[in-house]
């Protein structure tokens, strides 16, 4: 095992060091090569992700496929212009000095996928590695098993393997990868593995990106209009229990409702879940399960607490055998039950209930700042309130999930929902240094530069810090004071 | 307002505590406040500068010049960029958003991280207590400023000063050694800003990586300086000089560490810079107002020893000349300094300078890259081919092509390093973005809802899903939909 990692390790630093992976033609190749693989293998993809989470197709091609093709067309279109040097503005007095910031590889990366979406997280961030021009390994999650399997056999038959190495397995090769240096690691997963990925990386100074999750809250304030409030309630079911059975970083984790509208919501809710998934989600086939039998009882355990269960106003029923908890709605569960202090991760949408719904945010800075935060409200001064006073690794009014998408936007958290962001062009600088270049010319020669020191060189650069050229131009005629 | 003698976890922890609730109040949001504060710094700097040259000639030696243009100017043009550019850095920035979820706006908005700890360095010990602190400032966080023992004058005058222009309820200075900086590393930060080496940043490292807490790591490295031939000797001997004994006599992160030149233009660049060390500093260096001292007896006695390592004496070929009693080095230059002794392994920080000669200049490259990467890299050349070549074959933090130094000046750049130089940039508005959080925020309203996006999922969804995403043109799109 060790070997592998070391060997693999060689040999990635000397592909990165002949210079192979810095050629933009070499990147675009890789990239139109990672996107014929996904469209060769689209139903091998399907396959294994049903098969390690029970994904429908539409949820797989939605939040997989579509979103690994989106990602290599967009880095594509706009590759040659994020690697272009950017001009840096310099002060006159240092003319003809020109000054440029200009991206380069880091070298060789690490890239831990986790297993929720075990092809676009481990994909996606490679994609970026790639762009950026460093070699990469893939750590991809052994909870998916089906789809790491995928991943290690098709990746060597498309991508180049002197740059791009998958290296599957479980918590013993991680510790194995995590006692080497590389130049960065990228990190998808929990708080707690997190930790231990930043302190190994450490020892060798490896900067990190790490994202993590958190309890993603969405608020929901009275709506007026009732068509308005099918909408809102339409987006939260697809927020809370489409994306992976709620096994997802920017899942809805709980809901804040004000008490007098908390009956009408759950109504709503129960309706909206029967449209979407039928009164047996099980046999709807439109549900993710739960990953595996650790996840399955630590969601049950949540429920373990008799006050817990004794909140739930829906569903309830969970099957070990085939992994599967059906949508399950409680209704203000204890706040200091584990159900509202841990991640749920799972198909459990408490509902918590307030006097007022401004209390909502008081409520979500009591905790860890989340990778998200949701809020349904046409209120334009809530919406400044809940910008201002809460803090998130993102925000989505009036919608869930669509924040992922967009290109243009950073995506990461703070706190303990992470740091580092990527996706679109944060991807690509997440894996590359910005180089500051100056390129000065051996004139003219300001002597004020120079020791000895006296007063009318302190009076010249004392001016030229406070970029005055007048006062400058004065001294230099000998019209001012020193 | 220093910490008293003795600061230990508890007064760490309550010090971290008032300053939260402190950040929770808003207070420190506001523009109006940065602004004060962001002037406040600009007056102490202003109003004291005599006590500030005092602190610093006490701690240095440091000659009135270098502190008045490296740490006070340099302070002042930081807190009036950030001053002037404040509104605009603040101001939200507008993103694409994603066509897929039209209509729908996105924005990125900068919000401060919350409590941040800027640890200093002794070399630079206002500048570097400073810099940090301004743009930790106008980013809207509360601060704690750890200046460095090993430059007391400094650090004491940096606690009193700032305790009487600064708003103590959110900008606190703790005086100390190492257990005081672990009594500070113990607790959770919302981000550690650490100038100083490369052994202390994994310790910084580590101590965040329990919090989850991002980190800035100011470090160092060999910064070495290439030197070509057919080129102004003069004014790069001069350039050269000032870059390393003009910058603290050589304790500088970015200062030329080693040149390498060619076996044939070694006597020229040498004869060039000993005469240029005359007109600088005289026939008696030891002497020279013009030249800082070494900080400490400890740093005193680790550079000597460099100069009287078996492999290296013998070595010297200008200077040499020490006065341990004023703790003083003149410069000195050595050429053919084997790559295993001690000067060559280690960062030098100090007033000696090995010369490499190599057979063809191209030789340069492998032996730079044969360390870790250096928080800058110099070159001096007239060949357009070199320059190329150094600046696509050579990884720094920052490069200077026919200069040294000067990037520390250009707050358009981004100043840090890279693998062991460290991670993160600050400057100018790189400082800002250094200590805010960048929120993503996207709103949407409640038309445009596609049942596309919901379950039960069919076929006729999924084509028109793969279209969307694909980037298909319109009329596919719309065919799809039948």
């Amino acid at each position: 095992m060790t070997e592998i990692v070391e060997e693999t390790l060689c040999e990635l630093r000397q592909t990165f060091k002949s210079g192979k992976t810095k050629s933009v033609a070499w990147r675009k190749t890789q990239l139109n090569a990672l996107r014929q693989l996904v469209k060769d293998n689209e139903e091998k993809v399907f396959e294994a992700l049903y098969q390690d989470l029970g994904k429908h197709p539409i949820e797989s091609y939605r939040d997989e496929i579509g979103v690994v093709v989106k990602t290599i067309n967009h880095t594509l279109s706009n590759l040659d212009k994020w690697v272009a040097p950017t001009k840096g503005k310099l002060p006159l007095f240092i003319f003809p000095t020109r000054g440029e910031v200009l991206p380069e590889p880091l070298g060789v990366v690490l890239i831990f996928a986790s297993w929720n979406f075990p092809i676009s997280l481990a994909l996606d961030p490679v994609i970026g590695a790639i762009a950026a021009g460093n070699a990469v390994v893939l750590k991809p999650s052994d909870q998916a098993p089906a789809c790491s399997s995928l991943i290690a056999k098709t990746i060597p038959q498309y991508m180049d393997p002197k740059a791009v190495r998958i290296i599957e397995g479980g918590p013993q090769i991680c510790e194995k990868l995590l006692q080497h240096k590389w130049d960065k690691i990228f990190f998808t997963g929990s708080p707690q593995v997190g930790r231990v990925v930043m302190t190994a990386a450490a020892k060798h100074l490896t900067p990190v990106t790490l994202e993590l999750g958190g309890k993603c809250p969405v608020i929901l304030d009275s709506l007026s209009n009732p068509s308005d409030l099918k909408v809102a309630i339409k987006r939260i079911v697809s927020g809370k229990w489409g994306p992976c059975s709620g096994q997802a970083c920017i899942g809805i984790d709980y809901m804040l409702v004000e008490e007098k509208l908390a009956p009408t919501v759950i109504e709503l809710l129960k309706k909206t879940m029967k449209r979407f998934y039928t009164e047996s989600p099980k046999d709807a086939n439109c549900m993710a399960r739960i990953v595996n039998k650790h996840h399955f009882q630590r969601v049950q355990n949540l429920l373990k607490d008799p006050l817990v269960e004794a909140s739930i106003v829906h569903g309830g029923s969970l099957d070990e055998e085939n992994l599967f908890i059906e949508p399950i709605i409680l209704l203000d569960p204890p706040l200091d039950a584990a159900i509202m202090n841990e991640e749920i991760f799972g198909p459990l949408l408490p509902v918590i209930t307030l006097k007022n719904i401004q209390e909502s945010i008081e409520f979500i800075n009591e905790g860890p700042k989340p990778l998200t935060i949701y809020a349904f409200t046409k209120d334009e001064n809530f919406k400044k309130k809940i910008l201002s006073e809460t803090s998130s690794g993102s925000v989505t009014f009036n919608d869930v999930l669509i924040q992922f998408l967009c290109d243009d936007l950073p995506f990461g958290g703070v706190g303990s929902s992470g740091f580092g962001r990527y996706h679109g062009k944060f991807s690509f600088d997440t894996f590359s240094h910005e180089k500051a270049v100056l390129r000065a010319g051996f004139f003219p020669e300001l002597e004020a530069r120079y020791p000895p020191w006296n007063n009318f060189k302190m009076t010249f650069i004392k001016l030229a810090y406070d970029l005055d050229y007048f006062g400058l131009f004065l001294l230099l005629v000998g019209l001012k004071r020193y | 307002m220093a910490a008293k003698v003795g600061f230990d976890g508890e007064a760490a922890a309550a010090l971290a505590k008032e300053l939260r609730a402190s950040f929770a109040s808003s207070k420190t949001r506001s523009y109006e406040w940065r602004v004060s504060q962001l002037n406040g710094l600009l007056k102490l700097t202003t109003d004291h500068e005599a006590e500030i040259v005092d602190a610093l000639n006490s701690d240095l030696s440091k000659p009135e010049f270098e502190s008045l243009i490296y740490e006070i100017c340099m302070v002042k043009s930081s807190c009036k960029l950030a001053i002037k550019q404040l509104k605009s850095w603040m101001k939200p920035k507008k993103a694409k958003p994603s066509m897929t979820t039209f209509p729908s706006s996105a924005k990125i908005v900068s919000e401060p991280l919350g409590v941040v700890l800027v640890i200093s360095a002794w070399n630079y010990p206002f500048l570097l207590s400073l810099d940090p602190v301004v743009g930790a400032i106008a980013a809207g966080n509360a601060v704690v400023l750890k200046p460095s023992e090993l430059a007391p004058a400094t650090s004491s005058l940096l606690a009193k000063l700032l305790g009487k222009y600064m708003d103590s309820s959110s900008v606190r200075v703790v005086e100390g050694a190492v257990a005081e900086t672990s009594a500070l590393l113990e607790q959770k930060w919302d981000k550690i800003c650490y100038t100083g080496n490369a052994r202390v940043g994994r310790i910084v490292m580590a101590s965040a990586a329990k919090h989850l807490t991002p980190v800035l790591l100011e470090l160092g490295g060999k910064s070495p300086v290439v030197v070509d031939s057919g080129i102004n000797l003069q004014v790069a001997s001069r350039r050269i000089i000032v870059g390393k004994w003009g910058c603290n006599n050589g304790q500088a992160c970015i200062s030329p560490d080693y040149i390498i030149t060619t076996k044939d233009f070694a006597s020229k660049l040498v004869d060039a810079m000993k005469s240029e060390l005359d007109s600088f500093y005289g026939k008696n260096p030891l002497q020279s107002k013009d030249l800082s001292r070494i900080v400490n007896y400890n740093h005193y006695a680790r550079l000597t020893n460099l100069l009287d390592e078996d492999k290296v004496s013998g070595k010297v070929i200008h200077g040499g000349e020490r006065d341990t009693s004023n703790l003083r080095i003149a410069p000195t230059i050595l050429l053919d300094v084997p790559q295993d002794s001690l000067m060559m392994q280690e960062e030098i920080f100090g007033p000696l300078l090995p010369i490499i000669a190599v057979d063809k200049i191209e030789d340069s490259f492998d032996l730079i890259n044969s360390g870790t990467k250096p928080l800058a890299a110099y070159l001096f050349t007239n060949s357009q081919k070199l320059k190329d070549q150094f600046v696509r074959n050579i990884s720094a933090g920052g490069m200077v092509i026919n200069d040294t130094t000067i990037h520390l000046a250009v707050p358009s750049l981004p100043f840090g390093g890279v693998g062991e130089s460290g991670m993160g940039a600050y400057h100018g508005k790189f400082s800002f973005e250094a200590f805010s959080h960048k929120k993503a925020v996207v709103c949407r309203g409640f038309l445009g809802d596609a049942s596309l996006r919901y379950p039960p999922y069919t076929e006729g969804k999924l084509s028109v899903l793969k279209a969307l995403v694909g980037g298909d043109s319109i009329v596919d799109i719309i065919r799809s939909l039948f």
